[in-house]
Parts: C-alpha cells; sequence; structure tokens
C-alpha cells in the first residue's frame, strides 16, 4: 500500500460525483434546460474548464478513452494539462484521434469527423445562460425559460440585422433544442451548430463557475435560430487548409510575419493530420515538402 | 451473516460507476436497455436491480419513496446502511420512488413534477417489471431515438399510455421512469412520446 494519500478515482469524491450523476440525468431527460449543481473547487481556475472536468470526471470509468481539444487542437496548453490530469487520477487512456474516444472534452470546438454512437462529448461552458447578456437577473432568465419566453432573444438578432444588415453573431449562436429551450453551444463557431443537430453522440454541457449542467441526447433536434429573410448560414471559407487542402472545414488564421502574410490551417488538428498522413497536401504543405 | 451490512457494491467506486453509465446510456437512448454493476445481492423484497440503481444514486441529499411491500425493517436498514437516505411516504416529496412491482404503484401525478421554473426537482420512479420484452408492443419517438424504436417490458400499468401521455403534457415538467429487471435497466425520460405500436 502506498503510504501517501490517494485521490479518489477520478479526483472527485463519491457524493460529489452522485451528485452531478443526478443532475446529468435530470439534463438528459430535459434537453436544453440548465440543471443548476453544486459545482466544486477544482484543482485548475475558473475559465480552465472546471465544468466540463467535473462532468467527465463523474461519468468516466476505467475503460473510457478520453480525447480533449482546445479550439480544436490536442496539443495546447488547456488540452494537454486535462488530458494529464485524467491519465493521472483515473489512469485512462487517453487518445488524439477522434474516431478511438469514447469521451471527448471539448473548449469551443466539435471535431470536423461526425461521432458516433457510443460517444460523449463533454463542452466546457463558460456562461451557460444564452439570455445572460440580454437580462442580467438569474430570476427573471429563469422565468423566461419557464414561460418559454425568448422574444428578447430575436430582439437582440434583429438589432444585429438592422445595424449590420446581417446577424453578426458568429460563436455562441444561440439554438432551439427540440422545439423548447433556447440554449447556448458554448463559445463554439457557429460553423459547428449544425454537427449538433441529431448528432449520434451524447452531448454533456458543464459550467463550473456558474453551477449548470445541461445536455443534447443523441438524435436530438437542435435548431439555429433565425429569421425566414435571414436564414442561419455557417462561415465559409475563400481557400482550403494550406497543410492539408481541406475544404469545409473550420480554418484558423496563422500570421506568417509582419508584411501580411498568412495562412489559413485546420482547426481540428486531429483531421489535419489524418488527411496528411493519408497524402492530402495543400499549397504550403506542398512547399515544406519541397525544401 | 447479517444481510444489513452485506450485499452493497463490492466495489463500491467502479460497480456505481458502471451502474451510472448503464442508466445514464439506457435514459439518453430509450427504449433500449442496459446492463447494471452485477455484484448486488437483492435485499428480500428489494431486488438486485432496485439496490444497485439505489446504491448509485441515492444518499443523504435524495428522499425515497418505497412501495408497500419494500417498507420492511430489513429494506430500510440496508437503505439507512449503505446510503443513509431519508424515506419519505409522501410520494411527493420522493427525489426517488422504488416500486417492487406495477400493483404498489401510485399514479404518475402524485408524485414531485417539478416545478415549471425547476423542472429537475421532479421524481424519478424506478419500479421492477418481470421482464423487459415480451410485453404489449409499444412505439417510441423523441430525443435519444433515431426517428422511431419499439419496446415492449412487461408490468406496466394498465392505462400506461394515457397516463404517460398526460406526463409528456406536463413537459418540461413530469416524471422519470427507469425499468429495471433481470440485471438491465431500460430508460423513459419525461421527453420521449411513447404509443401503441400496431
Amino acid at each position: 500500500m502506498n503510504a501517501v494519500a490517494q485521490y479518489n478515482f477520478a479526483y472527485l469524491d463519491e457524493q460529489t460525483k452522485r451528485m452531478i450523476r443526478r443532475a446529468i440525468l435530470k439534463a438528459i431527460a430535459i434537453p436544453g434546460y440548465q440543471v443548476p449543481f453544486s459545482s466544486r473547487e477544482m484543482p485548475m481556475p475558473y475559465g480552465w474548464g472546471t465544468g466540463g472536468v467535473q462532468v467527465t470526471a463523474s461519468i468516466i470509468g476505467p475503460d473510457d478513452v478520453l480525447k480533449v481539444i482546445d479550439q480544436g487542437a490536442d496539443d495546447t496548453t488547456n488540452a494537454v494539462s486535462i488530458r494529464a490530469f485524467f491519465a493521472k487520477v483515473a489512469q485512462v487512456e487517453t487518445t488524439t484521434h477522434t474516431a478511438d474516444a469514447t469521451i471527448i472534452q471539448t473548449r469551443h470546438r466539435i471535431p470536423e469527423k461526425p461521432l458516433g454512437q457510443g460517444q460523449i462529448l463533454v463542452y466546457q461552458v463558460p456562461i451557460p445562460e444564452p439570455l445572460r447578456f440580454l437580462e442580467p437577473r438569474e430570476t427573471e432568465t429563469r422565468k423566461m425559460h419557464a414561460l418559454e419566453e425568448y422574444g428578447l432573444m430575436h430582439v437582440k438578432l434583429y438589432e444585429d440585422i438592422a445595424r449590420h444588415g446581417r446577424i453578426a453573431t458568429t460563436y455562441a449562436y444561440p439554438v432551439k433544442v427540440e422545439g423548447r429551450y433556447v440554449m447556448d453551444p458554448s463559445p463554439t463557431p457557429k460553423f459547428d451548430n449544425p454537427k449538433m443537430h441529431m448528432s449520434a453522440a451524447l452531448q454533456l454541457f458543464g459550467a463550473g463557475r456558474e453551477h449548470r449542467i445541461y445536455a443534447v441526447p443523441p438524435y436530438t433536434e437542435v435548431v439555429s435560430l433565425d429569421f425566414e429573410d435571414h436564414p442561419f448560414t455557417i462561415q465559409h471559407f475563400e481557400e482550403p487548409c494550406a497543410l492539408c487542402g481541406a475544404e469545409q472545414v473550420y480554418l484558423d488564421e496563422v500570421i506568417l510575419d509582419d508584411r501580411g502574410g498568412h495562412m489559413y490551417v485546420c482547426s481540428d488538428t486531429d483531421n489535419c493530420e489524418e488527411r496528411r498522413s493519408a497524402g492530402h497536401v495543400g499549397t504550403l504543405g506542398m512547399q515544406e515538402a519541397a525544401e | 451473516m447479517d444481510s444489513t451490512f452485506e450485499g452493497g457494491f463490492a466495489n463500491p467506486v467502479f460497480d456505481a460507476q458502471t451502474s451510472f453509465r448503464a442508466i445514464m446510456d439506457a435514459l439518453a437512448n430509450p427504449g433500449t436497455s442496459r446492463q447494471l454493476a452485477e455484484t448486488v445481492l437483492a435485499q428480500g423484497p428489494l431486488s438486485a436491480e432496485l439496490a444497485s440503481t439505489l446504491l448509485t444514486l441515492s444518499d443523504t441529499d435524495t428522499h425515497i419513496w418505497l412501495s408497500d411491500s419494500l417498507r420492511t425493517a430489513p429494506v430500510e436498514a440496508f437503505i439507512a446502511f449503505h446510503t443513509g437516505a431519508p424515506l419519505t411516504r409522501d410520494p411527493s416529496r420522493a427525489t426517488f420512488a422504488l416500486a417492487a412491482n406495477v400493483d404498489e404503484l401510485p399514479r404518475f401525478e402524485q408524485f414531485n413534477l417539478g416545478t415549471q421554473e425547476y423542472p429537475d426537482r421532479s421524481t424519478t420512479i424506478v419500479l421492477a417489471v418481470p421482464s423487459l420484452t415480451g410485453g404489449a408492443d409499444l412505439l417510441l419517438r423523441g430525443p435519444g431515438i433515431n426517428d422511431h424504436i419499439h419496446c415492449s417490458p412487461t408490468g406496466l400499468p394498465e392505462d400506461f399510455l394515457t397516463q404517460w401521455s398526460d406526463n409528456r403534457e406536463l413537459f418540461p415538467r413530469g416524471i422519470d421512469l427507469l425499468l429495471v429487471s433481470q440485471g438491465h435497466v431500460m430508460g423513459l425520460p419525461r421527453s420521449t412520446r411513447i404509443s401503441e405500436g400496431h
């Protein structure tokens, strides 16, 4: 026996896990409704994904394979440290391959590769309340959800059109779940909204600082709010990924020099790597190979 | 051997995780069944499946309602020892309601249905049924279901479809139902729409 005190499996104590598990079950039963839960202090600051980490810690088992992404990337600080955290406290296998993972914890992206049945996507959520910037009082927003009173959200989108000629919201774009609750999809680019609709995977959302858990079960209707004459559209990119040549994926702009040089590369690093190893080459990828 | 102290999870952390994932997957995929952790023993009238669900989800924060045949001293002692959960006789106060069979189950509307502001505060009913297959064919639609799915659990209330559609009508309020039998659990969340299969 190790003399050093050990953490419980997956860090959280069992009573905390039960409390979070009960919240997850209610969240699944009421798609899009934010279930309050008693969020715990985690060994990382708020804003680093404490909500997602608590959800993952409550569902994960020794047979799970975990993938963690931060803005689509497996190799950024947040993703690396959360993956290392679970490798340490739950001794689970980790992966960067979307298809191999049973649980994918994400900060602000949905993988490009369609998720399958049995996979669980855990979102880290900063502000779970889609109406919060329109109405600061929790008592009021709770009543608005209860009465299904979402006119204010449409007014906000309409004001976008009046001011900019189009709906200018590009991330955390509000959705309606199963025709009932308006939900914040977390600050994912609106490019990812269509992937939530009728996804085969279970989607769980954890907001640690704001003490909320919500869920979208598999095969659930998720519709982005819009107007008949201003239908919802996703971002389009003029050029393909410079490394792997992928089109119809979400791209990040990378500045190359101080003379305006730039390139667009896949935000989903795993998808990009898989494409490159399968022989796909983008414009800059080719140059790289020639040098 | 004192059965009060025996019969909990052999491996509390991992068995609870196994059973929870079974329950979560069952609720996220209504009409399908999942296997609960196997190490729990029946405690007299409290079946192994009811005990497994209870140990997985309840503690001092959850009020438990027991159906008549479960209200025995050994079952109550088992619950007190393993979970510390307070018991209630009032179905409208129950976080979890455990029913040994359908004859002892009050109508759904007598349980806590939650409020419009806090629909999550409603009761989750855990009903032991003889079998999750072989009963009348039911057609399920709703979240978690790829278009539609059939299931046929036995041991449901006679007017189940009426009670269920009344419950569905209340959405987002309403009870959630877990059916347990032969080591397995089937989930019927309030969001599911159920009609006759034929």
